[in-house]
């Protein structure tokens, strides 16, 4: 490996390089502590957490607090688990990432490729999207999805995920299809195809780490939601952030930590999976155009 | 007859005027080649060819019929593009028939058009490559393929030589102009090498600022420019632009050179145009190739229209070719194009022989020619 080393733009000695590894490394441990610590919890039984130390190994290795969390816990009236709410979250995620990811990269396509007066203005409110407060759109939000009847389900939901999304991932597209070449789109237009299949055959298949970045952002973001969540859903469509809540908030009993930290990490499995699976086209997307090359 | 007509076109972007008025004809399987210096409105023109521009007034007309509405895909047209425009995504063969494929042609008749375009440009081998593992000269190739297999009415040409390094240039410029002939496709090209212009065209149109300034054969362009801005655009080094006066001397009109030491040359007009005779006793200026002053003996056959005179030789530049002379005429620096054997040397003072039968007058206030 000494014929090829990796490039970078400043030369280190060898202590800066020490000095740099260990302070990287005393950050790893103050952010994976919080994790190791649920980790840990999560597999005592309940009395060794009360007796004993948060930061040891369980002495007796149980699943039980998890298969609780998952589908024997009470939250609010029935003892389901976290395990319908988990389902509505898939529900309610996946179309709302598809959905506004699609629009946002048509959105992204028309502001670069067709042109019109005032497009310019248009993208500005669209970017505005990014910067109003969750809290703001509250009320009249639940007016709309009271006047689509759609308010409680899902797919309001999935409504409000996708409006709020949308300023993100036309912003996202939009700058990533200012750098893709118009002639391609004049060349496809003399060859005879038409809008959508010029969006589709030739600026989709060329939109790989842009589509990456959007899903990721729009996932983490969505799954994550709890106020939009709390607001907006019924007790058949609560996602499990808000399930996660009523798990650990509830009043009565005894208060199993072991539990609740099994349920914080299963809320947190799925953005998790996401990052590892497409983390790494996550920051080659972000910095893709940044540089010509 | 003529298979493309431009007629009195007009294009606007809000209230900037692109194109005025432009008038251009040429006749089935001509090369047309529109030539002017950038944001002269020659892009503009070839895309409302295309069909990527409207236009705001005036009209196209393709063999005969207008084609204003029409969709690009409708003009029967294949354009090559400054940048190629290869769809990334594709391999060069879906590059070359995503068109057919648009137009529902059936995938093994796609197929066989491939092949034999393929064979064609020897590009058979590139096929099943993508556009990004292709160096500029294959892609300028595969570019040149995806508009072949159309086998349209016209080809459209916007600049596709210009991202090639200059060897390469020559090699596809020689190649376009074999396939124009083998094909006899009409063709439109643009560029703004005026040595692009003059080699490739039938017919060149200047363009600048969006007015047409002559529209010609190269030779018409290149001995009898319109005005001095297609004098001074068109040949490389550029016509020599020098002041001087028009007078009448022993009844032929004659052009005469203030020179430094307060004398003057006079050198006889042959085939004036009757315009001149309006200028006689006022300034105009005199228009003369750098071929035309050269500094060989007198014994050649047109001897008779070549006129001595001395000058002060400045620098001197060999090209191999030939060499020429910065020499000093009319109180200007003018360029010479002299033998490559030439004795010139910087400093000297050295009589050159002027062939006027090719030189042109220009009015200075107009510019256009006498």
């Amino acid at each position: 490996m000494a014929a090829n080393p990796i490039e970078t733009a400043v030369r280190t000695g060898r202590l800066t390089r020490a000095l740099i590894y260990a302070a990287l490394l005393v950050f790893a441990v103050y952010y994976l502590l919080p994790l190791f610590v649920m980790m840990v919890n999560s597999f005592k039984e309940l009395d060794e957490i009360r007796g004993g130390n948060m930061l040891a190994l369980p002495e007796l290795v149980t699943l039980a607090p998890w298969i609780k969390a998952w589908n024997q816990a009470q939250i609010g009236v029935q003892p389901t688990g976290l395990a319908p709410y988990f389902l509505n979250s898939i529900k309610m995620v996946v179309p709302a990432v598809v959905i506004s990811t699609l629009l946002g990269a048509l959105n992204g396509y028309v502001l670069t490729k067709w042109r019109f007066r005032g497009d310019t203005l248009v993208f500005a409110l669209m970017l505005f999207a990014c910067f109003i407060p969750f809290q703001i759109v509250l009320i009249p939000m639940a007016r709309v999805l009271g006047f689509l009847g759609i308010a409680g389900t899902t797919w309001g939901l999935v409504l409000v995920h996708v409006v709020y999304g949308l300023g993100f991932t036309t912003l996202f597209f939009r700058n990533y299809y200012a750098a893709f070449p118009t002639e391609l789109v004049k060349a496809a237009q003399i060859d005879g195809a038409s809008f959508l299949r010029i969006f589709y055959r030739i600026l989709l298949p060329s939109s790989g780490p842009i589509i990456v970045v959007t899903v990721i952002w729009q996932f983490t973001n969505i799954w994550n939601d709890f106020l939009f969540g709390a607001s907006f859903s019924d007790f058949d469509s609560q996602p499990m952030t808000v399930a996660l809540n009523n798990l650990v908030s509830s009043s009565t009993g005894v208060k199993e930590y072991n539990v609740h930290f099994a349920g914080a990490i299963l809320a947190a499995i799925p953005t998790l999976l996401v990052y590892i699976v497409a983390g790494r086209y996550f920051v080659r997307g972000l910095m893709a155009g940044a540089v010509k090359g | 007859m003529s298979f493309l007509v431009v007629n009195d076109l007009e294009k606007r972007f809000g209230a900037v005027e692109v194109l005025k008025g432009i008038d251009i004809s040429v006749p089935r399987g001509g090369f047309l080649v529109l030539v002017g210096p950038s944001g002269c409105g020659k892009s503009t023109l070839l895309n409302t060819i295309a069909g990527l521009e409207t236009v705001t007034a005036g009209e196209i007309l393709i063999d005969g019929v207008r084609v204003n509405e029409l969709h690009p895909s409708k003009r029967d047209i294949a354009m090559v593009f400054q940048s190629y425009a290869l769809y990334p995504n594709m391999n060069v063969a879906k590059n070359m028939s995503f068109g057919m494929e648009m137009r529902g042609v059936p995938k093994a008749e796609r197929q066989q058009v491939v092949a034999r375009v393929a064979a064609m440009l020897q590009i058979e081998d590139l096929l099943h490559r993508k556009p990004s593992q292709l160096s500029g000269g294959q892609r300028q190739r595969v570019a040149m393929g995806r508009a072949l297999v159309r086998d349209p009415k016209i080809f459209l040409f916007d600049e596709p030589l210009s991202n090639l390094d200059a060897k390469l240039r020559v090699e596809m410029r020689t190649e376009i102009q074999k396939l124009h002939q083998r094909l006899g496709t009409t063709v439109v090209y643009v560029t703004h090498d005026q040595i692009e212009a003059m080699t490739l065209a039938t017919v060149i149109a200047v363009l600048k600022d969006g007015v047409l300034q002559q529209v010609g054969s190269p030779a018409e362009i290149y001995n009898t420019p319109a005005n001095i801005f297609v004098a001074d655009f068109m040949g490389s080094p550029s016509m020599n632009l020098v002041p001087a006066r028009l007078d009448r001397a022993n009844g032929a009109l004659v052009v005469s050179l203030k020179r430094a030491d307060g004398s003057t040359t006079m050198l006889p007009l042959h085939e004036p145009s009757a315009a001149a005779e309006a200028f006689i006793g006022r300034e105009v200026i005199l228009g003369l190739r750098p071929e035309s002053i050269d500094d060989a003996p007198v014994a050649d056959a047109d001897g008779a229209q070549r006129h001595p005179l001395e000058a002060h030789v400045e620098v001197t530049q060999p090209t191999g070719a030939d060499t020429l002379a910065m020499i000093r005429l009319g109180g200007r620096e003018v360029v010479a194009r002299l033998r490559a054997e030439t004795g010139a040397r910087a400093g000297e003072r050295r009589r050159f022989m002027v062939d006027m039968s090719k030189a042109v007058l220009f009015d200075p206030e107009t510019e256009e020619r006498l």
